[in-house]
């Protein structure tokens, strides 16, 4: 008789990122002889755990750093600095077997259908390759079977798929390996409206399916709202508000987060709404302005010199809420 | 000439613009080959390299006589060109028609199997650079920039002075072994930008090892430039044999190639231009239905220019 294997500890998430960081070395000015410019800071100092087969939205505009945080994770991108802890193993400290076998739990979808699949390969060849390489048993047709789409389009090459179909495949590449964790990078972002919930509901499914875990990359509260448990957002490298879904939703405690809040179209017309347009530009992420690096922008009434001089740390606001906010007036909220 | 060359030559030339038009029929059902065939120098130069292929290949049936043999080096030398010796006789005697058909053979395959060398060799020196970055690409570039200034004579001419005399395969290898650097840079660009392409980081996320990601991803999507600088290349590997073996250290006499035909015609050419014209034309119309192929291969295989 065999002792049943231990239960994993409840509180252990299957996601543990600490403090990741990701700078992009700029090129020196004159052809590398002159003064060094300052490195871009993609990702700057980011935290979240993601517990087994719940959904973490990440959110934030263009060049905030999301897919930079999903490929350092995967290890697609050396991370300049932080640990990710994928079932307690530092992901970063593998060797290159352990590497490839974890390639095997940790799979990504990507933005955009028409760059992600092999032009010169036909669907077949695209899910089997990974079938092959780690002598699973799965097949091409299961997989197809599983995404929603026809056998017919085993032997059709991408430029014979919608961005929707292509979009399927992407993911069943992804499934082919059985992995735990994917990192959906906007995975609908690139789709018409129409295919976009088609889409979603397949991740959805999946996911209870085979009790997947996720982090959902989205430029907009609006994608992630029915599909997240937790949303975290991102500005300029760094998670600004971190929070239940429900939570973020219904009080943001920071004044970006509202803002985007406001750009989410209210299912009830009737709703009254005071769209918050933001002024300015996002900074280069090269040179983020001192104290709150949202300063700028802020349009929140109370803001003063404090934001200009101080970094607000990411701090849990009511204490013992689990909904963290980096703002020094996250007690008092924008209406 | 014999009643069998002419009849062959006859076949050929029949033969090669058969090719041409069965291409050309083919192509109408594909958008691609449609923009291949609306380059007008593209068909010639398919017609002229097929033409020269068929002679290559068929040297025996289209050649009177043996390129080597002096038939009579006192009375038929330097003979004009006529119905009995086409291109007419060189300073030895010998049939320049003959030699031409058996001079396309050594040329035409050392310019084919030359460029293979090349074109391989730099594909992989390229992608490897181009995948793996830093140090990898720093040395191999580095390395790139010095075979781009070595004179390549010279390296030859290293080779020759070390083994004497290089049969037709050595010449072969020293001179693929020469060419392959512009070939090197040309894909390192393209493998560069593709290797951010989402499809390839993806194959690196599900655990592809990386030869495998070079060759059944990277470079199977680096085709269209590896082919048109293929093309661009056998012209330059046979202008390079030529100019060696005008220069004595190229393919061995008495073996007949264009470059050698040049070099034994160049002492009689005003008495007897015809030994050294036709070889050199040859030459030249090679080159120029190579480049015109190129280019219509270069649009052909532009995937901006795909419908969608
Ligand atoms: N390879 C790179 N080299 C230099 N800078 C880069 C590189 N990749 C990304 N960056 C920079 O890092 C920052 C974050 O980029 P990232 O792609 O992670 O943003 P994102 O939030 O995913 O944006 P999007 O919504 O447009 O996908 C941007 O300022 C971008 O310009
Ligand atoms: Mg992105």
């Amino acid at each position: 008789m065999t002792a049943p294997p231990a239960p994993p500890p409840v509180a252990a998430p299957l996601v543990d990122v600490r403090d990741l960081v990701k700078h992009y070395a700029a090129e020196r000015r004159w052809f590398g002889l002159g003064r060094p410019r300052p490195p871009v800071r993609a990702v700057d100092g980011v935290s979240f755990t993601i517990p087994s087969g719940r959904t973490l939205g990440l959110v934030g505009e263009s060049g905030s750093g999301k897919t930079t945080v999903g490929r350092t994770m995967l290890r697609l991108q050396e991370a300049t600095g932080g640990r990710v802890l994928f079932e307690g193993r530092d992901v970063f400290a593998l060797d290159s077997r352990a590497l490839r076998a974890l390639r095997r739990r940790m799979q990504i979808v990507f933005q955009d259908p028409y760059s992600s699949l092999n032009p010169r390969m036909t669907v077949q060849e695209t899910l089997r390759e990974p079938l092959e390489i780690h002598g699973l048993a799965g097949t091409v047709a299961a997989l197809l079977d599983e995404v929603g789409l026809d056998a017919v389009f085993a032997k059709r090459y991408p430029h014979e798929l919608s961005g929707g179909q292509r979009q399927r495949v992407g993911i069943a590449r992804a499934l082919s390996v059985e992995p735990q964790f994917i990192v959906c990078d906007e995975p609908v972002s690139a789709l018409d409206v129409s295919v976009q919930a088609q889409v979603l509901n397949l991740l959805a499914d999946l996911q209870a399916r085979r009790r997947l875990t996720y982090l959902f990359i989205a430029h907009d509260l609006a994608v992630v709202r029915h599909i997240a448990d937790d949303v975290a957002v991102m500005y300029l490298g760094k998670i600004v508000e971190r929070a239940p879904a429900a939570e973020i939703y219904a009080l943001p405690r920071h004044p970006y987060t509202r803002a985007l809040l406001s750009a989410v179209p209210e299912p009830d017309p009737k709703a009254k709404k005071n769209r918050i347009v933001l002024s300015g530009d996002v900074p280069s992420p090269a040179m983020p302005p001192p104290g709150c690096p949202f300063h700028p922008r802020c349009p929140h009434p109370l803001k003063s010199a404090r934001c200009r001089t101080e970094v607000p740390p990411l701090r849990e606001v009511p204490a013992g809420s689990g909904h963290l906010a980096a703002c020094h007036y996250a007690e008092q909220p924008m209406k | 000439m014999t009643f069998g060359s002419w009849l062959a030559l006859v076949v050929a030339i029949v033969l090669s613009a058969e090719v041409v038009r069965w291409l050309r029929h083919r192509a109408l059902r594909h958008e691609r080959w449609r923009r291949f065939f609306r380059h007008p120098t593209a068909a010639w130069g398919c017609g002229i390299l097929t033409f020269l292929i068929i002679v290559a290949i068929a040297a025996p049936l289209v050649a009177p006589l043996d390129p080597i043999v002096q038939p009579d080096p006192v009375r038929l030398k330097n003979h004009a060109p006529s119905l009995t010796f086409l291109m007419g006789t060189d300073v030895f005697s010998r049939d320049v028609w003959s030699r031409f058909a058996y001079g396309a053979r050594v040329s035409l395959g050392i310019g084919a199997l030359g460029a293979l060398i090349a074109v391989s060799l730099g594909s992989c020196v390229g992608a490897v650079a181009g995948y793996y970055r830093r140090w990898v690409d720093a040395i191999l570039m580095r390395g790139v920039d010095i075979g781009l200034a070595l004179p390549r004579i010279f390296i030859v001419l290293m080779a020759v002075a070390l083994w004497d005399r290089l049969s037709f395969a050595w010449l072969t290898l020293v001179i693929g072994l020469t060419s392959w650097f512009a070939t090197s840079r040309l894909v390192r660009a393209e493998v560069l930008a593709l290797r951010e392409r989402d499809f390839v980081v993806a194959a690196r996320a599900l655990g592809v090892p990386s030869s495998r990601v070079i060759f059944g991803h990277v470079l199977p999507n680096a085709a269209a430039p590896i082919i048109v600088s293929a093309a661009l290349s056998v012209g330059n590997v046979l202008l390079l044999e030529a100019s060696l073996s005008f220069l004595g250290i190229g393919v061995a006499p008495p073996r007949p190639s264009w470059g050698n035909m040049i070099a034994d015609g160049a002492v009689t050419i005003y008495t007897a231009p015809w030994t050294t014209l036709f070889a050199g034309l040859a030459i030249s119309l090679v080159v120029m239905s190579l480049n015109a192929v190129a280019d219509g291969l270069r649009d052909a295989l532009d995937p901006r220019q795909d419908p969608a």
